[in-house]
Order: structure tokens, then C-alpha cells, then sequence
């Protein structure tokens, strides 16, 4: 500091910068020391960071190998199923689990494990496909109105609005009457309902992370909108993204559930849980393992969903990290 | 330094305004405005440090991205190179932004987490598409990292594995990297520790030096400023007060803000702090600002004038300017009563 006026006060800067000297030099041993280290480690990415995170969540490790053994087993559902599961045997009708079917038969006398394990094939799929709809629309939707703002925000938000204030089911039971019944329109009926929260979350995080510096900075540099969203919105929207997907695909998969209960989803004799528990329906005290075994299914594909689902939001939220 | 003052005039900004409307009510009518920039005019010429000084919440900033048009300025011009730089649009604009950027305050928050530190640097070069070819731009980017004093290692980490002082390396290497003639530094240190603020001090100095920037210095950290800097401007309420050399408006400070500014940097000798003055109350609301001069509810040589009418802009001595009714020969006896304003004492 040259503000320094008299002599003594000179004598007493010169001893202050000899210690701070000093010390600086202490500071760049120190640094020396440890720069050589550091060289060698590999840059840790954010994913490698929310991988460690991740990983020392017991009950989040427990429902990723219950979702990566639900996906296998919907992938090779053929070779693990022990019957067809379309091959009747009216002789055999409502049978209580034995060693030829280990989870009984049904009204028709075909195997329930085979019929449960493509069941499996159904509802993950709902839920994988419709989920992909509804990002897909729902980032669109969100970074249209979260980054253009003014009246473009208005509408969109008008729409979201319209879309979240009709009771779900009700919803979804009108729009499958209107499309008819099948798996592809129940794809397709999902993903236009469930977009809502992506987009909403989307908008929140677009419009948080506009005003940051480095997208000035880019709009200064002439970055054109496109380039902003894909390669500064997207990429930090991402998390954002993977939660509420894993959080959407359990809300996909009950109500794929409840429409095929109500007939709207999955047409017979395709195998889905929600049906079997509405084919169950009429025989629930006489033959009560045959909708107690669907049922558990569904209970434990979305728990674990679900329960993965908040796991990852602690691992990927930045808020988390120290 | 004297040397550099003789610069050509490379960027003047002229009568600069802006006014932010606070809108109520369920057709957003404007009700009311912050005056945040009020007739603000100065020029920064080549190679030379123009700083911007004042109290937070005074327009330093906003000056800043009113020159850059990263907030449009509510009236008055920016000339660049003699080009109307608000009259342009599109394509123009793009092609003469590129002769100046901008250093963010925070070195945590203007960095993309996603990107590495190459991808971060290139960003200019790849929108403008400067190299045609990845070896090129690469080559480039090292360059650009070397002179910063980045270790070339660095290349492919992500920010958040950076300290304060690296991460503001990179955004000064990202700031220059497509050769500009004047780099906004918008307090570029305050973010930063003090031993880290001397060394990233000294590259902007190092590579003023190297590369012929002009800087438009915004800070209100004086000791830094007096360091740095070549001409200051003192503002106060979105209005100039003072502009002058840096070594005649610390030897010489004709605004009793600018004394009063001075009076509270801190240093090693001991001084009775009594004899000081030191600024009493809060900055009155940009949305309601004083009558007259903006700073006569907290000056202590206010007279009967300033509360009525605001001070002209006068030239004290040759280059240095102040908006002060102190220096106003014409006023009558009546407008010199002194009328200092109501305050309690602290302490």
C-alpha cells in the first residue's frame, strides 16, 4: 500500500510486507508441494461426483438392482417364462400355487408366473415410453416459456394450468374412450398427460439459470437462442430431468394399473398387472393369491421407482454437495 | 502512465439513462421508475484504465451493461470506434461486440459447471467461428491459457475443481480470447481473497501491457482503483459526481462525496477517525431520489441551492470534473446559506 505517510509508519509497512513475504513463500511450497499430485488424478466429473454420492445410499443402491433385475427380466421375458403365457389349459382353471406353477393359474388355467413376468414387459414399458413423451414435450415446453418469457410464458404456463387442473383419471379415462383402447394409445395418453410437472420444473430451473453469467456471457459472445438452450440449459436441466422421470414412471406404471382395471389400457389377452388384478376381481376370496400377486408387483416396481427416485435427486442435487 | 492518456478516444458514451419501471398491477402499468444511470457521460481512450468507483446499488454496474447492451440503456448513445454502437442490430451488433467483453464479478457463477475449461475458453471462438479448423482453435486455446497462467493440464476439468483466483483466470481468458480493444471488468476481484486479488491484478496489468486493452474498471474497492487505474469516475445515486486522473482526485478530490469516499479506505497508519468525515444515513431510494443533488440529505456542505436545483457538470481544472454547487461562482448569498442535513450521530 503506497498510502503510507511518515517515517515510522514506513518502517512499520516494511515489517508487515517482510511478513507477508514470508508467508507467501510458505504458500508457494505449499503449492509446489501439492501441484505435483493433483496432475496425475483425472478431472471427476459431475457424474462421477453424484456416481460416489450415490453410492453410499444403501436403500438407493437396493432399489437400483431391483430396477435393473425388473428391466432384465422385461427384456428376456421369453426365456424366463416357464409357459406360454397365452396357452389356455381349461382343464387346469384357478389353480393355487404348486411345483408345475409356482404362482398358480387363472381363469383360463394359463401359467401366472409366465402372465406376471410379461406383465412386467407392459408396465415398464408404459412407464419408459410415456415418461419419454412427456419429456420430450415437456422440456420443449418448459425451455419455450422459462427462456422467451413475456406473453410466450403466459400461454404456455395458461396451458399447463388447463392440463394439471382436470383430475387425472378422468382425464385419462376421456382421452383413451376418445382414442380407443390399446398399448400404443395408452403411450401416447400418458405422455400428453404427465408432461405438466416436467415442463413446470423445466420453466423454474430455465428461468433461474437464465439470468446466470455465463449465458450473459454467451449472448454477448452472439450465441444464438438454439445454442444457449442446447448447450447451457439442457445440460444443466438434466438432473432436473432424470428425477422427475424416475419419479414419473411409477405414476405412469399405477395408472397404466388402474386404466387396464377399468378395461381402458391393455387389451386381453395381453398379460398386464392391472388387468389380472380386474380378472382377479371376481374371485378375490376364493382365490385370493391370484390378485395378491400382481398386486405385490406393482407395489414393488413402483417403490422402487420411487424410492430410486428420491435417491438420485440427493445425489444429483448440487445443494447436497459440501 | 501519463503517456497513455494521449490514446485515442476509442469508446465515448453519451448522456447514458436508465430507468427501470416498477410495474404494478394486472396489466403491468409502469408506476413508478428506478433511476438507476441519470445523463452519464464519459470516454475511454486506448490502452488506458478507466474506473468506475462508488457505493453498491450506485449504477457501477449498470453502466457497465448499458455500454455493453446487455441491458438496453432507457436513452443516450455509445460511439465505438466511431460507430453509433446503440444503433446497431443483429449481425453489426454481433461483429462489434466482439471489440468488447466483459470479466463477471463472480468467478463461481459465470462459469457453465457442465463445460470444461477448454470448452469454456472456446466459446467465443466456436459462435464466431474464428478457426476452421479443432487444431487451430485448440492451439488457440492453449495459447490463451499459457498467458493467463493456466497449467495446459487444466484443459479438460471442469470449474467446479478450481479455486476463486483460477476460476477468474478463466473467465479473463474466455473475456479476451477474441483479441478485444476494451475489456468491462465488472469487480473483477471483490470475490476474491487478498492475496489472490494482487495476482490477478497483476496479470490484467500484464496483459494491458501485452495486448493494448483498454479496461472500463468497475469497483468500489479504491485501493485496488488507485493501483490500477488511469482516470476514475465517481458515482453516487446513478449520477456522476467526479472525473479526474487517479493521481488528482486522491491528491486533489473536489467532491465532498469523493472526500468523504476517500476518508474511509482503510490503512496501516493510525488516524484519529474523529476528525474524519464519515457518511451518515443510507443511500436514499433510486426510485424516489432527492430533489436537486442527489447527494445533499447526506453531504455536509450542503447549502440552500442543492436541495432545489441540480449542480452542472464543471471542469475545476483542466481534465478534471465535478457536478458541485461549491464551485459555482454565480450563486447568490441566499443559495450559500448552509443547510446541513439532519443527522444522528454514531459512536
Amino acid at each position: 500500500m503506497a498510502m503510507l505517510t511518515s517515517d515510522k509508519n514506513d518502517k512499520r509497512g516494511q515489517e508487515a510486507e517482510a511478513v507477508a513475504e514470508a508467508a507467501a513463500r510458505e504458500i508457494r511450497a505449499e503449492r509446489e508441494s501439492a501441484a505435483a499430485e493433483p496432475k496425475k488424478r483425472r478431472a471427476q466429473s459431475y457424474w462421477a461426483v453424484s456416481w460416489n454420492i450415490f453410492k453410499k445410499n444403501k436403500l438407493g443402491m437396493v432399489c437400483l438392482i431391483v430396477v435393473v433385475l425388473l428391466v432384465l427380466i422385461a427384456i428376456f421375458a421369453p426365456l424366463l417364462a416357464p409357459y406360454d403365457p397365452y396357452a389356455q389349459e381349461l382343464a387346469n382353471r384357478y389353480q393355487a400355487p404348486c411345483a408345475a406353477h409356482p404362482f398358480g393359474t387363472d381363469e383360463f388355467g394359463r401359467d401366472l408366473l409366465s402372465r406376471t413376468i410379461y406383465g412386467c414387459r407392459i408396465s415398464l414399458s408404459v412407464g419408459v415410453v410415456s415418461q419419454a413423451i412427456a419429456i420430450v414435450i415437456g422440456f420443449l415446453a418448459g425451455v419455450t416459456a422459462g427462456y422467451f418469457g413475456g406473453k410466450v410464458d403466459m400461454a404456455i404456463s395458461f396451458v399447463i394450468q388447463v392440463f394439471s387442473s382436470f383430475p387425472f383419471l378422468l382425464f385419462a379415462i376421456v382421452v383413451m374412450f376418445v382414442m380407443g383402447p390399446g398399448l400404443i394409445n395408452l403411450y401416447v395418453a400418458l405422455g400428453l398427460l404427465m408432461w405438466t410437472r416436467t415442463a413446470r420444473l423445466v420453466r423454474g430451473d430455465v428461468m433461474r439459470l437464465k439470468s446466470s453469467e455465463y449465458i450473459q456471457s454467451c449472448i454477448l459472445s452472439g450465441g444464438s437462442s438454439w445454442r444457449i438452450i442446447i448447450k447451457h440449459l439442457l445440460p444443466n436441466c438434466v438432473s432436473t430431468l432424470i428425477v422427475t422421470s424416475t419419479l414419473g414412471i411409477p405414476n405412469a406404471i399405477l395408472s397404466e394399473a388402474s386404466l387396464s382395471f377399468l378395461g381402458l389400457g391393455v387389451q386381453p389377452p395381453m398379460a398386464s398387472w392391472g388387468q389380472m388384478i380386474s380378472a382377479a376381481r371376481s374371485v378375490i376370496t376364493s382365490n385370493t393369491y391370484y390378485s395378491v400377486i400382481p398386486g405385490v408387483a406393482i407395489i414393488i416396481t413402483v417403490m422402487a421407482f420411487n424410492l430410486l427416485g428420491d435417491a438420485l435427486r440427493d445425489a444429483l442435487d448440487p445443494k447436497m454437495r459440501s | 502512465m501519463a503517456d497513455k492518456n494521449m490514446g485515442e478516444v476509442i469508446l465515448k458514451a453519451e448522456h447514458l439513462t436508465k430507468h427501470y419501471p416498477i410495474k404494478k398491477g394486472l396489466f403491468g402499468r409502469a408506476e413508478n421508475y428506478v433511476h438507476a444511470l441519470e445523463d452519464v457521460s464519459f470516454e475511454v481512450r486506448r490502452g488506458e484504465t478507466f474506473a468506475i468507483v462508488g457505493e453498491s446499488g450506485c449504477g457501477k454496474s449498470t453502466t457497465g451493461k448499458c455500454v455493453l447492451r446487455l441491458t438496453e440503456p432507457t436513452s443516450g448513445t455509445v460511439t465505438l470506434d466511431g460507430v453509433d454502437f446503440t444503433a446497431l442490430k443483429g449481425a453489426e451488433l454481433t461483429e462489434a461486440r466482439k471489440k468488447m467483453t466483459l470479466i463477471f464479478q463472480d468467478p463461481y457463477s459465470s462459469l457453465n459447471p457442465r463445460m470444461t475449461v477448454a470448452d469454456i475458453i472456446a466459446e467465443p471462438l466456436d459462435i464466431a467461428k474464428t478457426y476452421k479448423t479443432r487444431a487451430e482453435r485448440d492451439a488457440r486455446v492453449e495459447e490463451i491459457m499459457s498467458k493467463v497462467g493456466l497449467d495446459l493440464a487444466y484443459k479438460y476439468r471442469y470449474p467446479h475443481e478450481f479455486s476463486g483466483g483460477q476460476r477468474q483466470r478463466i473467465g479473463i481468458a474466455r473475456a479476451i480470447v477474441l483479441e478485444p480493444e476494451i475489456v468491462i471488468c465488472d469487480e473483477p476481484v471483490s470475490a476474491l481473497d487478498v492475496s489472490v486479488q494482487a495476482k490477478v491484478i497483476n496479470l490484467l496489468e500484464q496483459l494491458q501491457d501485452d495486448l493494448g486493452l483498454a479496461y472500463i474498471f468497475i469497483s468500489h474497492d479504491l485501493s485496488v482503483v488507485k493501483h490500477i487505474s488511469d482516470r476514475i469516475m465517481v458515482m453516487y445515486l446513478g449520477h456522476m459526481m467526479e472525473l479526474a486522473t487517479s493521481e488528482e482526485l486522491f491528491a486533489n478530490p473536489c467532491h465532498p462525496y469523493t472526500e468523504a469516499l476517500l476518508g474511509v479506505v482503510p490503512r496501516i497508519a493510525r488516524e484519529r477517525i474523529q476528525d474524519k468525515k464519515i457518511l451518515t444515513g443510507d443511500v436514499p431510494s433510486p426510485a424516489n431520489p432527492p430533489s436537486g443533488c442527489c447527494f445533499h440529505t447526506r453531504c455536509a456542505n450542503c447549502m440552500r441551492v442543492c436541495a432545489q436545483r441540480a449542480p452542472q457538470e464543471r471542469e475545476v481544472s483542466p481534465g478534471h470534473i465535478c457536478a458541485c454547487h461549491l464551485y459555482d461562482d454565480t450563486l447568490t448569498e441566499d443559495e450559500r446559506t448552509p443547510e446541513p442535513p439532519v443527522v444522528t450521530k454514531v459512536g
